[in-house]
């Protein structure tokens, strides 16, 4: 069957060309990178070519770069590595409501421990008060605020929370596991000291991922065994993955900026379209500063899981924050910290664009979707009278 | 995604009865915006008193429109009382089946139609769901009642299958410590009532009747051939019953046990005592 995928904010179709590459990490090049003889140093070598690679699209130091085994990890080597180094009884941590599990569980856990952990809530359209945030900051703080929204697409202003953090003596880390690949991370500006990526978001394979640690930020060891990664993150490195998500991170060099245009003219143009001819739509988190690729948008009094049957119907795959489609009977925590009424929280639909997707693609949406929506507004009982 | 039935998919793609009449003689609205699901279900009743028209309005999930829809039609045709019998799970099973985790759908089906019989019975006015339990789940609003009732109902053992036919405690989960302790008393009330029940018809009924000669070798049979011998074949043994004569069951070893020297022990450690536990306690096993 034929997909329409616009979940690529879920994950992502491995670019073909990552696959070509991977390919003989598999088959010839087995090498532990570890190993003394040669046939193991060769593969070394590519190894650091690839974190060569990861370096330049967040134009820092090969150095900083440790590969973990997935963006989750990455959170929690950044999270649980800082309070250990510091103590967790002594340690605070200042986070927003709607970060990914990744890292609210941690902190919820490092909480449990003996941390001090402080969640700061977002207004409607997903933005945080940065003055709020970094109020109570001190040498013991780590911020940890996600580059951008994974549901919404809303960007965090980064640059500005970091300065303000270092400016207080604390240690700021970003998840910007939805935001590599998509806008342009530059690190020599940006002065976070710790960074998440996950490859499987930006056309790389599941199974990799990347914390960048700034020079000079102390870490307690995560992951304890052998020297690999400098060091700190022990375990023999997945070479096939690592040199996928080098080769993925060099084509999100190349084409980041066009990509940027065509995808934000077909989520701008699918959004516009559903304003026009679907009754009760809201996009939610919709400014200026989203994600080009993202659209998170609503329709009033019907259902999320019973539109995305119907779109699943049409081929066409979608997300949603409702009740029902995220495994527990609360709609997306997201949209609850957003202050969104149930009625929008639960009828909250996602769509996330790639490189991989087309025009035709939204044209079908655009098709299909209006219908969906007079249809269920049809059996809601709370649409009142005729459409 | 949800593993759904293919009965469940033509119900959501395709419901039926979709609307709501006017003047019904039936009304039924639960649930609510806040969570999550809502059903609002009318219904007519024909001269002979059956249910002869029935709509539903949904707000929810697959799972909930399918419930919705296959209820409206399992209800027409029925009269109030035959209708009024119509349980969650037999909503479930005509749908051949629903996820674990939607098993309130089918709940909200059953509790709206226990509304408008109830809007029917009381003269037309709608019946205000009593509140006179309890609140146990803020989130959802889920009283003592629901959950006794849902537990009573289904079976239900664990905190997972209550959120699963109720939603209580699927929420903030504040509640959950609540609801294990009350799941736990109502199973301990049911366990003791079934144990008073089976204590009095103990009680009630004469002491253990004589079996009469048919029925004892009958049942020396089923013994021998569910209990016995399936332990003998696993050692390449047999055995056959021969004769009954009185408390005297006479029996032929076959295979490995009749050249076993251990066969007297075999036939008095464990066919002996099998049939006496089994059958009656003044069998004498004798070896042919």
């Amino acid at each position: 069957m034929s997909v329409i995928y616009l979940d690529n904010n879920a994950t992502t179709k491995v670019d073909p060309a990552v696959v070509e590459v991977m390919m003989p990490f598999f088959t010839e090049q087995y090498g532990n990178p570890s190993s003394i003889h040669r046939f193991g140093g060769m593969v070394s070598r590519d190894v650091e070519k690839a974190r060569a690679s990861v370096a330049k699209l967040l134009n820092c130091k090969s150095s900083e770069i440790y590969f973990t085994g997935c963006g989750t990890e990455s959170n929690n080597m950044a999270l649980i590595g800082f309070a250990d180094m510091r103590g967790r009884n002594v340690t605070k941590i200042v986070t927003t409501a709607v970060e990914h599990p990744a890292i609210l569980e941690t902190v919820a856990y490092l909480d449990k421990k003996g941390a001090h952990s402080t969640v700061i809530g977002v207004d409607g359209d997903g933005s945080i008060d940065v003055d709020k945030l970094v109020e109570n900051v001190d040498a013991n703080t780590i911020v940890s605020v996600m580059w951008a929204n994974n549901e919404t697409g809303v960007i965090f202003p980064i640059e500005e929370i970091a300065k303000k953090v270092k400016a207080k003596g604390g240690v700021m880390h970003t998840d910007a596991v939805q935001a590599a690949g998509k806008v342009v991370i530059d690190l020599q500006q940006v002065p976070v000291d710790m960074l998440s990526i996950s490859g499987h978001k930006l056309h790389a394979p599941k199974g990799i991922g990347v914390l960048f640690v700034r020079e000079g930020v102390k870490l307690e060891q995560f992951m304890h065994g052998g020297h690999q990664e400098r060091n700190r993150r022990a375990g023999t490195e997945n070479v096939p993955y690592i040199i996928g998500l080098g080769k993925a991170c060099e084509l999100a060099i190349d084409n980041l900026e066009h990509e940027n245009k065509v995808l934000r003219a077909m989520r701008d143009r699918l959004q516009a379209g559903l304003l026009a001819t679907c009754k009760g739509a809201v996009v939610n988190g919709g400014n200026e500063l989203r994600l080009p690729n993202t659209l998170n948008i609503s329709f009033e009094y019907i259902e999320g899981e019973a539109i995305l049957l119907f779109l699943d119907e049409s081929g066409i795959a979608a997300s949603s924050g409702s009740a029902c489609t995220t495994g527990s009977l609360e709609p997306s925590h997201v949209m609850r910290a957003m202050g969104l009424s149930y009625v929008l929280a639960h009828s909250s639909i996602r769509f996330s664009f790639s490189r991989f997707s087309s025009e035709s693609e939204v044209d079908k949406v655009l098709e299909v979707l209006p219908a969906i929506i007079a249809r269920l507004r049809k059996i809601s009982p709370f649409v009142e009278g005729d459409d | 995604m949800w593993d759904y039935s293919d009965k469940v998919r033509d119900h959501y793609l395709n419901p039926r009865n979709v609307g709501e009449i006017e003047n019904p003689d039936g009304y039924g609205e639960t649930g609510n915006i806040k969570c999550g699901d809502a059903l609002r279900l009318t219904f007519k009743l024909d001269e002979n008193k059956k249910i002869s028209d029935i709509k539903f309005k949904t707000f929810g999930c697959g799972s909930a429109i399918a419930s919705s829809s296959i209820l409206t039609e399992m209800c027409k045709g029925m009269t109030i009382e035959e209708a009024a019998k119509i349980t969650n799970d037999d909503i479930a099973g005509e749908l051949e089946g629903l996820p674990d985790a939607k098993m309130h759908c089918s709940v909200m089906g059953q509790e709206a139609l226990e509304l408008a019989i109830a809007f029917y019975q009381n003269g037309g006015k709608t019946v205000e769901k009593e509140v006179k339990s309890p609140v146990i789940c803020h989130c959802f609003n889920i009283t003592e009642d629901d959950i006794d009732k849902a537990v009573r109902q289904n079976g239900l053992t664990t905190i997972e299958q209550v959120i699963n036919y109720t939603k209580a405690g699927g929420g903030c989960g504040a509640c959950i410590q609540d609801i294990e302790t009350l799941v736990n008393k109502i199973n301990a009330e049911i366990d003791a009532h079934n144990h008073d029940h089976h204590d009095h018809g103990h009680e009630e009924s004469a002491p253990k009747r004589e079996l009469t000669t048919l029925e004892k070798i009958d049942l020396i049979r089923k013994v021998l051939n569910e209990d016995i011998r399936p332990a003998l074949q696993r050692d390449h043994g047999d055995c056959d019953l021969v004769d009954v004569d009185g408390n005297k069951v006479k029996i032929r070893f076959m295979g490995a046990c009749s050249s076993c020297s251990f066969s007297s022990s075999t036939q008095n450690d464990f066919i002996g005592k099998t049939l006496q536990e089994k059958v009656s306690a003044d069998l004498v096993v004798e070896l042919m």
